[in-house]
């Protein structure tokens, strides 16, 4: 591989801080927030027949982590490819 | 791309084997009227057989076959090798009882054991995998540098890892006793065979591949009857998506059930039987054992006295009650311990070793949590199944012609059917539950499907188990061999000799776990929870802040590893047995004290001393660009195992 520039380092590495931390966030707002703290007010609510809260608790959480992993392995994938870093596979 | 094509055309005709065998037992019964006790027989065999055979074949004596795998496993299998490594005996079994039993505080489980996958993600997978050791002792070696960081590593790896052995091999015990009928004893030998035939031939390569060949065993057995009820109930084969229909009509059942004037004798006599019972504890002088006994007969009355919904309004119940107050906190400390539990756990990372490349150890996570997200995602309805079932085919009939099932079940002990009130027919009251493990074995029974189907759920269990044994035997018996023989002990001992001693050790070690698991000790399911907290408190920090943070030396991560560890223990031993209690928090939790403590002693500890040598931080910062295994040879002064091609 090309060797990269420390710009472009520091440019790759900013982007992974910035993707693991909205990440991050997102985790932690749907596990302890909406799940958590809210769950009971969310209740009110029916998806599917569930109240939300429980739902969101029992399966809509789960879901979205599922996605979030995903997401972060298909960016960052790809922004390996973008800045060159190929591994012999 | 060729060899995965192979791959996938190998696992893709034995899942079609495996289900037209199914298929073929299936009619066996239907036509031929095969005994339930062969059925069993016959999954039993032919499952450990298929391991037995995978082992066989994949057996290997290369270093890096050995320890992982040649780092040659897809993303894809390498998920599905992972989650049958994750799901334990207590996933498939006991979770979904667990769920009905607990309400939402159980859902603390569900969210935990999966949320820590996006830790693993984002903080540890992929970079693990681009420094790439062979242990996660290995790892702080390489990075903090001595023996010592090793040293820490290799205990806290075996104390977490051999308690929850002991789990799993309890659990391989009692499904073949519950299903082939041999003694417990003689059953925990005989599972232990088919785990040992892999590890020991073939190490991480036999390893991988059974787990492989063990998730697809796990996860159809585990839809295929609730997708099925799903099915022949609401026509739609997606209980995810039916049982939130099923809680509301099991809901509107159960204030049926409530009103009935026969259940409310029932349970009338179950509140006098408490009574009673509290009568003779107020009374003096009952022995301490035979108080102990009373209360938990008491506790056994109290809930049969409960009627299944609390009022005419309760929408679902104490199934949706969110907890207040310390309840909450402990939902949210036990939720967080379980995730960064599942994201220190030392058998869990080494599968990110075995991948290709640092951008299939990233897919590959993803692929983990989807294939554990199957299996975690249906679990909340198998209870409700269940329930559905029981309200439909038992409460409300005869005493004297109970179902099949009732009497078949009735030797494992898990629930009993009593006559309280004499009246000849079964209520709801009459339902004695004794352990919810009774969900999943004994739903596909309870709902009337054929034997077929329960023969299918003890093969899952079985593979459940034997899977996760697989990877934690390996686990502790690299620890011994390769961290503390060869590492530490003997750096000039050959590859043979590392790799006999490796074998010796997993023969030792099973036959060891094997032998404290017949003693069957009360304390193991505690031990299990508490192997979470330990290993979230002890290498979730250390691993974080020694990728993160290249400042952080071998000093402060020794300290934060031995302070995360010693205040996790002090909470843990102090909350079960002493009556200590912070915020109320309880025992499995522990690690929500152990684990900020551990950061700050490594960040505090590592300001104060000296910064680690330029090389090491050089290194760290390395890591974080993937480069492929050109890097790893250029500092394999650093990563001791790339010397020992």
């Amino acid at each position: 591989m090309a060797e990269l520039t420390e710009q472009q380092k520091q440019a790759y590495w900013r982007y992974n801080i910035r993707l693991t931390t909205v990440l991050l966030v997102i985790w932690f707002v749907t596990a302890y927030i909406i799940s958590g703290l809210m769950a009971g007010w969310l209740n009110q609510f029916t998806f599917l027949g569930f109240p939300l809260g429980y739902y969101m608790a029992a399966q809509g959480s789960l879901a979205v982590f599922v996605i979030e992993i995903a997401v972060y392995a298909r960016l960052m994938n790809g922004k390996d490819r973008e800045y060159g870093m190929v591994e012999e596979e | 791309m060729k060899r995965t094509w192979t791959l996938d055309k190998i696992f893709g005709l034995y899942t079609l084997a495996f289900l037209g065998v199914t298929t073929l037992i299936g009619l066996a019964e239907y036509l031929l009227g095969l005994p339930p006790k062969w059925i069993g027989w016959i999954f039993m065999a032919l499952s450990i057989g298929i391991y037995v055979v995978i082992g066989i074949i994949t057996r290997t004596s290369e270093a890096d076959q050995y320890y992982v795998a040649g780092r040659r496993v897809p993303a894809l299998y390498n998920g599905m090798a992972t989650g049958s490594d994750w799901m334990s005996a207590a996933s498939f079994i006991s979770m979904a009882g667990a769920l009905s039993a607990q309400g939402f505080s159980g859902l603390a489980y569900v969210m935990g054991w999966t949320g820590g996958y996006l830790l693993l993600a984002v903080f540890l997978g992929p970079y693990l995998r681009q420094f790439g050791a062979y242990t996660i002792p290995d790892f702080l070696d390489a990075r903090y540098g001595g023996n010592i960081p090793r040293i820490v590593g290799v205990v806290a790896a075996i104390a977490c890892s051999f308690t929850y052995l002991i789990a799993q091999v309890t659990g391989v015990g009692l499904i073949v006793a519950r299903f082939i009928g041999l003694d417990f004893n003689i059953g925990v030998f005989v599972g232990l065979l088919g785990v040992l035939f892999c590890s020991v031939l073939g190490g991480m390569r036999s390893v991988t591949w059974t787990q492989v060949a063990q998730y697809i065993i796990l996860i159809i057995s585990y839809l295929v009857p609730v997708v099925y009820l799903s099915w022949s109930i609401f026509s739609i084969p997606l209980p995810e998506l039916t049982y939130g229909q099923l809680l509301q009509s099991n809901n509107a059942r159960a204030i049926e059930v409530t009103r009935d004037a026969k259940e409310k004798e029932t349970r009338a006599l179950w509140k006098k039987d408490a009574d009673d019972i509290d009568a003779k504890l107020k009374a003096a002088d009952v022995p301490e054992d035979e108080a102990e006994k009373l209360k938990a007969q008491r506790a056994l009355a109290l809930r049969q006295a409960t009627a299944p919904a609390a009022s005419d309004e309760a929408t679902i119940g104490r199934y949706l009650t969110v907890p207040t107050g310390v309840g909450i906190w402990n939902f949210l400390a036990l939720t967080f311990c379980l995730m960064v539990g599942t994201a220190g756990l030392p058998h869990i990372l080494t599968r990110y070793y075995t991948t290709p490349s640092v951008r299939e150890a990233r897919t590959s996570v993803a692929w983990s949590l989807f294939f554990i997200f199957l299996l975690y995602f249906t679990a909340p309805a198998y209870a409700a199944f269940a329930r559905f079932a029981i309200y439909a085919r038992l409460v409300g009939t005869q005493i004297a012609e109970l179902p099949r099932w009732v009497t078949l079940w009735a030797p494992a002990g898990l629930f009993e059917v009593v006559d309280r009130n004499g009246d000849g027919i079964v209520q709801w009251a009459d339902f004695v539950i004794k352990s919810t493990d009774f969900v999943v074995l004994a739903t596909p029974e309870i709902a009337g499907l054929p034997f077929v189907i329960t023969g299918l759920v003890m093969a899952g269990g079985l593979a459940a188990a034997l899977s996760t044994a697989d990877g934690l035997l390996l686990t502790i018996a690299n620890a011994f061999s390769h961290d503390l023989y060869y590492n530490v002990i003997d750096r000039t001992a050959s590859l043979k000799k590392r790799l006999t001693i490796t074998k010796i050790l997993l023969i030792v070690t099973a036959l060891v776990a094997a032998w404290v698991a017949t003693y069957r000790l009360a304390i193991i399911v505690e031990l299990v929870a508490w192997a979470f907290s330990l290993a979230g408190a002890s290498f979730f920090p250390a691993l974080v802040m020694g990728i993160w943070w290249t400042r952080t030396n071998k000093t402060g991560a020794v300290a934060g590893m031995i302070a995360g560890l010693l205040v996790t223990l002090y909470y843990m031993i102090g909350s079960r047995f002493y009556g200590v209690s912070w915020f109320g928090t309880q025992t499995i939790a522990s690690a929500i004290f152990g684990l900020p403590v551990g950061f700050l002693v490594i960040w505090i500890v590592s300001l104060l001393t000296e910064p680690p040598p330029r090389a090491i931080q050089d290194l760290v910062t390395n890591v974080r660009y993937p480069q492929g295994d050109k890097m790893r040879a250029a500092t394999s002064s650093a990563v001791t195992p790339t010397t020992a091609h």
